[in-house]
């Protein structure tokens, strides 16, 4: 417990996580932005051409189910080491939450609705932007809220291609068997996380047009 | 208004949804759809704003064809009406009304005027309702908006594609008399599919009745119900609905059949305790065989002490015949000045009466349908 307290209480400890923290939150808020930007134009389009939607959303799944270790290092051939390799992985990580209720989101627009909004002459863009978006945004805005708070946990990992991050921190603890140093990586990270999940929340709800609100 | 020339519809799935229609819309008029589901009604509807597009043949509105227009400015040029109703959930009462003003790039002054002329038209206040979101009103104000909605840009044609069919009873008869009011006082053409024939008799100028993608038969609702052209139609119509024409009803079908019968060597005081008790005014003599004798009423009895009813009876009083037509019970009763008269068959024996109660009735179940006189009698038995 006291070499906890110590630990914490280090100014140079203290300087180093806040560095880190801004890496952390650089790089996992690159990976979901990234992942918005293809993602939910991938989304739309995939309700457009259902054909293609089954085959895609199951090759991002697989994606989901490597191991987030083994993905960080199979990228190292490709992108060398730092922060790159990381990005990579972690956007792959961050793109079937957003893809998938994008998908679902305005595959759950009410068909009525959909034919009353054509049948009254409106294009295929302003049907997009006018009704499906924000008939979806909700479901769309939960799953980026969802890859968000997971990728804050998973960038952890980014210290392993020598991305920087609080997960330096968290490999030090480890290599020094420091519990101070593992927990002042470790607690900057869930809080983060539960920040975020908390901020995007209430962004969803801020945002959800007042005629859809539960 | 609208025309159909040889207009065929085959779906990808090979489905022959409409075969060769031939149809004209006249300006003005609101013309049901009707038929069973598959018949091809709502495809028909949707041709007209390419929905769904024709496979052959030619549509044509206000003379146009609409395969040279663009299909999203004929949209915004046309009314349309849904089952679904499909007011946009997120948009309030007057967004949803005022999309189509928008997307034609009318400016916000003119559209808030418009939401606030439409929203009474169908008995909603603007003040109360213009900011309010489609899922805080009940299912028929929703489609009133609905209706509005299609009326916001002005148009003078209107597709409803059974705009009234998920309303409860109440409801819909309400939306129903709105419609046609609207529709009179607008003097829209309104293109109207159901497959409820009460539905469409009450609000057609004319009825299309389609079968296998096809036009069955056409008509005034009058013409639908003296003239069903086959069994089809007069099954749809519904067979206690099914209106024979007036000079076509039998006297049997409107008389008493039961009248209140003596037999002749009854005594006078027991014939007007009988008159008494069954509460009529008259009474019709018969022998033990059931042949008609002879009728005794007030005036017979009249200051005569004693006797039996063959003492005083009218005899030789004149009858008609079960099958004979109701008109000529009525002309006999009219001419000779009776209250009442016995329905007498071949052999001579009494099966019924007509009185003037009777034709009154049979009257109103023609000229107001056997619905609406049913209702009164129930509502007057409760």
């Amino acid at each position: 417990m006291n070499e906890i307290i110590t630990t914490l209480s280090n100014p140079r400890i203290q300087q180093q996580i806040l560095e880190q923290a801004k890496e952390h939150l650089m790089i996992s808020f690159s990976a979901v932005l990234l992942a918005i930007l293809i993602a939910v134009p991938l989304g739309i389009f995939l309700t457009r051409c259902e054909r293609l939607a089954n085959p895609v959303m199951t090759v991002v799944g697989l994606l989901q189910t490597i191991p987030s270790i083994a993905l960080l290092a199979f990228m190292i051939p490709l992108l060398g080491i730092g922060w790159r390799p990381a990005l990579a992985a972690l956007f792959l990580y961050a793109l079937l939450p957003i893809l998938r209720n994008t998908y679902a989101g305005i595959r759950s627009v009410d068909r009525g609705v959909l034919e009353a909004g054509r049948g009254m002459g409106m294009t295929p863009l302003q049907l997009l932007f006018l009704v499906e978006l924000p008939m979806s945004f909700r479901v769309i805005m939960n799953g980026i809220r969802v890859s968000t708070v997971s990728i804050i946990g998973w960038a952890t990992l980014a210290a392993f291609v020598g991305a920087g991050g609080l997960g330096d921190t968290i490999l030090s603890g480890f290599a020094l068997v420091s519990t101070g140093l593992i927990l002042a990586g470790g607690i900057p990270v869930t809080l983060m996380a539960l920040l975020a999940d908390f901020l995007l929340g209430r962004l969803e709800k801020a945002v959800t047009p007042r005629g859809l609100a539960i | 208004m609208v025309r159909f020339e040889h207009v065929s519809k085959v779906y990808a799935d090979g489905t022959r949804a409409v075969k060769d229609l031939n149809l004209e819309v006249q300006r003005g008029e609101l013309i049901c759809l009707i038929g069973p589901s598959g018949c091809g009604k709502t495809t028909t509807l949707k041709m007209v704003n390419r929905l769904h597009e024709p496979t052959s043949g030619k549509i044509t509105v206000n003379g146009k064809d609409i395969m040279e227009m663009n299909p999203v400015e004929l949209r915004r040029s046309i009314g349309y009406v849904i089952q679904q109703i499909g007011l946009f959930p997120h948009m309030t009462i007057a967004q949803n009304v005022e999309l189509v003003p928008r997307l034609l790039g009318w400016d916000k002054e003119r559209r808030r005027k418009r939401v606030d002329e439409l929203l009474p038209l169908v008995g909603l206040d603007p003040d109360r309702y213009r900011n309010k979101y489609p899922r805080e009103l009940s299912g028929g104000q929703q489609q009133r908006v609905g209706v509005i909605r299609a009326l916001a840009a002005e148009p003078d044609l209107i597709l409803m594609d059974e705009p009234f069919g998920a309303l409860d009873p109440i409801t819909r008869e309400t939306l129903q008399d709105e419609l046609k009011r609207i529709q009179r006082q607008l003097k829209v053409t309104i293109m109207f599919v159901t497959h409820d024939m009460n539905e469409a008799l009450k609000l057609a100028d004319r009825i299309v009745v389609m079968k296998d993608g096809e036009i069955h038969q056409i008509g005034t609702p009058e013409e639908i119900l003296r003239h069903p052209k086959d069994e089809f139609v007069a099954q749809f119509i519904g067979r206690d609905r099914l209106m024979p024409a007036p000079e076509m009803v039998s006297v049997a079908e409107v008389m008493i059949r039961k009248p209140v019968t003596v037999y002749p060597d009854h005594g006078l005081a027991k014939a007007i305790a009988t008159m008494k008790a069954q509460r009529v005014n008259s009474l019709l003599v018969v022998d033990e065989g059931g042949r008609l004798l002879g009728m005794v009423t007030p005036e017979e009895l009249n200051g005569v002490g004693r006797g039996t009813v063959s003492d005083v009876m009218r005899r030789d009083i004149p009858t008609v015949l079960p099958t004979d037509r109701v008109q000529k019970a009525f002309r006999q009763m009219v001419q000779k000045h009776l209250d009442l008269l016995p329905v007498v068959d071949e052999q001579g024996l009494l099966v019924g009466l007509v009185t003037h109660t009777t034709l009154v009735d049979a009257l109103a179940r023609a000229v107001w349908r056997d619905d609406a006189v049913s209702s009164w009698t129930a509502g007057e038995a409760s």
